[in-house]
């Protein structure tokens, strides 16, 4: 973090003021639709801010991360389903099934690198989503409505909008300070230096495939929460959920915020959302503004939100993210 | 009997299927080492322009014909337009651009010819069965597609292992500034591959019309399987390709057919109802996770550059 | 001659039609400095990255501090004390040149799984980083991003991190390469310098460097080793002479 007053530090504080008066406004001017949507798009930046940690910092690029979102949230759905309903008991158990399941995919996709990994990690996603489409028990491909939110300690009540915002906002910032202490620490260097060139890392004597898998597992971990967080917000879970396509969207909000920084995946996230809303205002037809939009951004502004944000900024930061 | 026969050769024609999607797959990820994900939105195109060519001239094989010439042409200037801009580019970019371009076509498909689909009827030439053993019949509109895939199949090997053109793809695979410096304009040849890539799966949509499916996303579904093939047979071989899509072929639409009945044996009726195709799905990509562990570059891995 | 540090008995490898290594046997004793020469497509880096783990031999064996370590990982040869330069640049470019040093302390001093501390902060890596970064001379271009740094500091980069380790050999492949007057002249000296502390297997084309710094010199030439031994040897033998300085000589005039 810079020690300067720089455009990239504006923007942050900006964006973490505005999130945290949102609700009051939304309030005030009874535009509750504001505050839904803006709670989906902070549960979608937790996702993104754990996709970021092996993508963005780690390289690895892996096109399967949605599915974590889907067993975060069936592990609510289910338990729901089965009348537990204390998130004390829910949330433990989604985060230890996106960890398990981590394990397990990272453990076998991890011994192959580049476009392979990219297959295979979308191959175990779809693996999934066909899984859960057959479980009749759990609604199959229609999906699951859950009725009742996860059950916490009063005051605290998910029911309520305002908390729940708040619930996620928390939650966000938490993984984004956890996501930055982790990347910093020696755990991290390592893995950005997997990223910048894991032969060498190997050269000086790391053995890098152990650590790629702890990162992989950390980020199935936190979009596992995502997924809690996500089953509570929509009061359903379907396999749809874990579909590639979703983690397309992921990997966009990613690079669009900027990779390899805190705040990427919350600018990220803001924008594909907030850009999603207004253009299909504007026409039925928005994806086909939203499709060249990011062959654009690909072609001409790779380093995203972040970037832009870095390239106004005047400090001398020597190259750490 | 009758039924194992049947089914043995309906995976030999989706097998094939899969092998002209793959192929231009992989001959592009070989070549260009482009990872196109739109390449599924050029097999959706070449369905929905055999549907309305066939509708206005009245033709199938016509319809088929110029819908195959259409997608060649929409390869070529796509090639032109976007991709040439990615060469050389991160994985990453490729992946995120063509993303971006499925959205596109998607969407365009949408506006043009609206969200309902198409529907390509086969002429009465096309729709009897035809004997291929005593006492067996088979849809005639199958054979011709096995028959006509392994045509394609057979030119593909005639044109990169024995034309001059195929000699400078095979050289280009290998070293792309060589190929240059030697006067070859790299960019046509570039286009040219790029375009019979796209006309493989437009070829390929097409074909499948009649039988399946003319709706919009229909690329996506049938991409991951390509894909899957390309991994298994290793990225970059043409060979590969033809046997890791035999292998899913035949994998896939024999585990269709039989696998919910062996779960009829172990689960109740309603639950291996829902779960049978649900789980026949997945053994593509148990198959592709296994092969991948063992051989994490795939079946017949091109020599590296 | 003491037990050797590295001893490398018989490596062969061929890619297809082309001999990489042909039957080649050589060992380095503790404290020396042994140089590679060979015309280009000598098999040189071929060797570099067989020592090194980075391809495996087709046959042949290769013992380091008495173990064999033919079939060893490459991390596990760095843990042992084997550390290497690279002759194509490769660091870690987009983080700055005290931290791709520190990494290299870092994959010395026990496990990464710490998650917390911020590593740029801990003197146990900082420290011995700066230490080698003076070694070499780059101590004011500590914060600079690698990326950054002209070809020949890369070069004292590449060096800096192989240092950084506390190896007991290094194995430096072309530290030279492409390098001015000036800037040899600098590395001769920091080798020099290095000598007296590691035992160095050293790759190298520049002649002047080579007979300025070995104790022992081999020659290859397609993967074979044609001859061995002192640096006066070397050059009054009559098939090196033909097979490679010849061609030197008549190219320097």
């Amino acid at each position: 973090m810079s020690r300067s007053l720089t455009p990239r530090t504006v923007a942050i504080v900006l964006m973490v003021a505005a999130l945290a008066l949102l609700p009051l406004y939304a309030k005030l001017s009874g535009n509750i639709f504001l505050l839904t949507l803006f709670t989906r798009i902070l549960i979608l930046a937790l996702a993104a801010v754990s996709l970021n940690l092996i993508l963005g910092y780690g390289g690895m690029m892996s096109f399967g991360h949605a599915v974590y979102l889907g067993i975060g949230g069936y592990a609510v759905g289910m338990l729901a389903h089965e009348g537990i309903y204390s998130g004390f008991a829910q949330w433990p158990v989604a985060l230890a099934a996106s960890a398990l399941f981590a394990l397990v995919i990272g453990a076998l996709s991890l011994r192959t690198r580049g476009v392979y990994f990219i297959m295979i990690t979308l191959a175990f996603a779809q693996m999934a989503y066909y899984v859960l489409s057959g479980i009749a028990r759990y609604g199959g491909d229609d999906g699951l409505t859950i009725y009742k939110r996860s059950q916490f300690f009063p005051p605290l009540n998910l029911s309520d909008k305002m908390q729940f915002y708040y619930v996620c906002l928390a939650l966000l910032y938490a993984a984004i300070y956890l996501v930055w202490r982790i990347v910093n620490s020696r755990f991290g260097m390592v893995v950005q230096g997997v990223r910048s060139n894991e032969l060498r890392m190997r050269a000086i004597g790391i053995p890098t495939y152990r650590y790629k898998l702890v990162c992989f597992v950390i980020a199935g971990t936190l979009c596992g929460l995502s997924g809690a967080l996500l089953a509570n917000h929509t009061d359903f879970i379907s396999p749809a959920t874990m579909y590639w396509t979703r983690s397309g969207d992921l990997i966009v909000m990613v690079v669009l915020g900027g990779m390899a920084s805190s705040f990427g995946p919350l600018f990220g996230a803001v924008a594909l959302l907030v850009l999603e809303e207004v253009l299909s205002g504007i026409t039925e037809y928005w994806q086909i503004i939203l499709g060249p939009l990011l062959l654009l951004v690909v072609l001409f502004a790779r380093g995203g939100i972040d970037g832009l944000l870095g390239s106004l900024s005047r400090g001398k930061e020597a190259g750490h993210g | 009997m009758l039924l194992i026969i049947e089914q043995c050769l309906n995976g030999l024609q989706f097998g094939l299927l899969l092998f002209l999607l793959a192929a231009g797959l992989t001959l592009v990820f070989g070549i260009m080492d482009l990872v196109n994900l739109a390449h599924g939105s050029l097999y959706m195109l070449g369905a929905y322009f055999a549907a309305t060519f066939a509708a206005f001239t009245g033709s199938f094989v016509l319809g088929a014909l110029l819908a195959l010439a259409a997608t060649l042409v929409v390869g070529m200037v796509l090639e032109v337009i976007a991709m040439r801009r990615l060469y050389g580019r991160d994985h990453l970019d490729h992946v995120l651009a063509t993303f971006g371009l499925i959205l596109f076509f998607n969407e365009l498909v949408r506006l043009v010819w609206g969200p309902e689909g198409l529907s390509l009827p086969l002429p009465p030439w096309l729709l009897t069965s035809v004997p291929i053993l005593p006492g067996i019949s088979y849809s005639a509109y199958r054979l011709s597609m096995i028959l006509v895939t392994l045509a394609v199949a057979g030119f593909l090997y005639y044109l990169v292992m024995r034309t001059r053109i195929g000699m400078l793809i095979r050289a280009g695979a290998s070293n792309r500034e060589m190929v240059g410096a030697l006067g070859v304009n790299i960019k046509l040849l570039y286009t040219l591959v790029f375009g019979i890539g796209a006309a493989l799966a437009g070829l390929a949509g097409l074909m499948q019309a009649p039988i399946l499916t003319v709706q919009i996303g229909m690329g996506e579904n049938i991409l991951i399987l390509a894909f899957v093939v390309t991994v298994i047979g290793g990225i970059g071989s043409i060979r590969g390709a033809l046997v890791a899509a035999l292998m899913v072929g035949f994998i896939d639409t024999l585990g269709r057919a039989y696998f919910p009945d062996l779960l009829r044996m172990v689960l109740s009726g309603a639950a291996a109802a829902t779960a049978g195709p649900a789980l026949s799905s997945m053994l593509i990509y148990l198959l592709m996770a296994v092969v991948l562990v063992v051989k994490p570059a795939g079946l017949f891995p091109a020599s590296g550059k | 001659m003491a037990e050797p540090l590295l001893q490398v008995e018989r490596l062969a490898k061929r890619f297809g039609g082309i001999i990489a290594s042909d039957d080649l046997t050589l060992s380095v004793a503790p404290g020396e400095l042994h140089a590679v020469i060979g015309p280009n497509g000598a098999g040189k880096t071929t060797l570099i990255a067989q020592l090194t783990g980075q391809l495996p031999p087709d046959s042949g064996r290769i013992y380091f501090a008495g173990g064999d370590i033919t079939a060893l990982p490459m991390y596990r040869r760095s843990m042992l004390g084997l550390a290497r330069s690279f002759q194509i640049t490769s660091l870690f470019l987009d983080l700055s040149v005290l931290d791709n040093v520190a990494l290299a302390v870092q994959a010395h001093a026990g496990h990464s799984f710490r998650f917390w501390t911020d590593a740029r902060s801990e003197p146990e890596l900082r420290t011995p980083a700066r230490a080698a970064l003076a070694r070499v001379g780059l101590s004011a271009r500590e914060d600079r991003r690698a990326a950054a740094l002209s070809h020949g500091e890369h070069r004292q980069l590449e060096l800096a991190m192989a240092l950084a380790g506390k190896p007991r050999m290094l194995l430096l492949d072309e530290p030279m390469a492409g390098l001015g007057p000036e800037e040899s002249a600098r590395m001769v000296t920091t080798l020099q310098a290095l000598k007296r502390e590691f035992t160095i297997l050293l790759v190298e084309h520049d002649m002047e460097a080579v007979f300025a710094l070995a104790d022992r010199i081999t020659v290859l030439v397609y993967g074979r080793v044609i001859a061995t031994g002192a640096p006066a040897d070397i050059r009054a033998n009559q098939a090196v002479r033909d097979a490679y300085l010849g061609e030197q000589e008549a190219v320097h005039g």
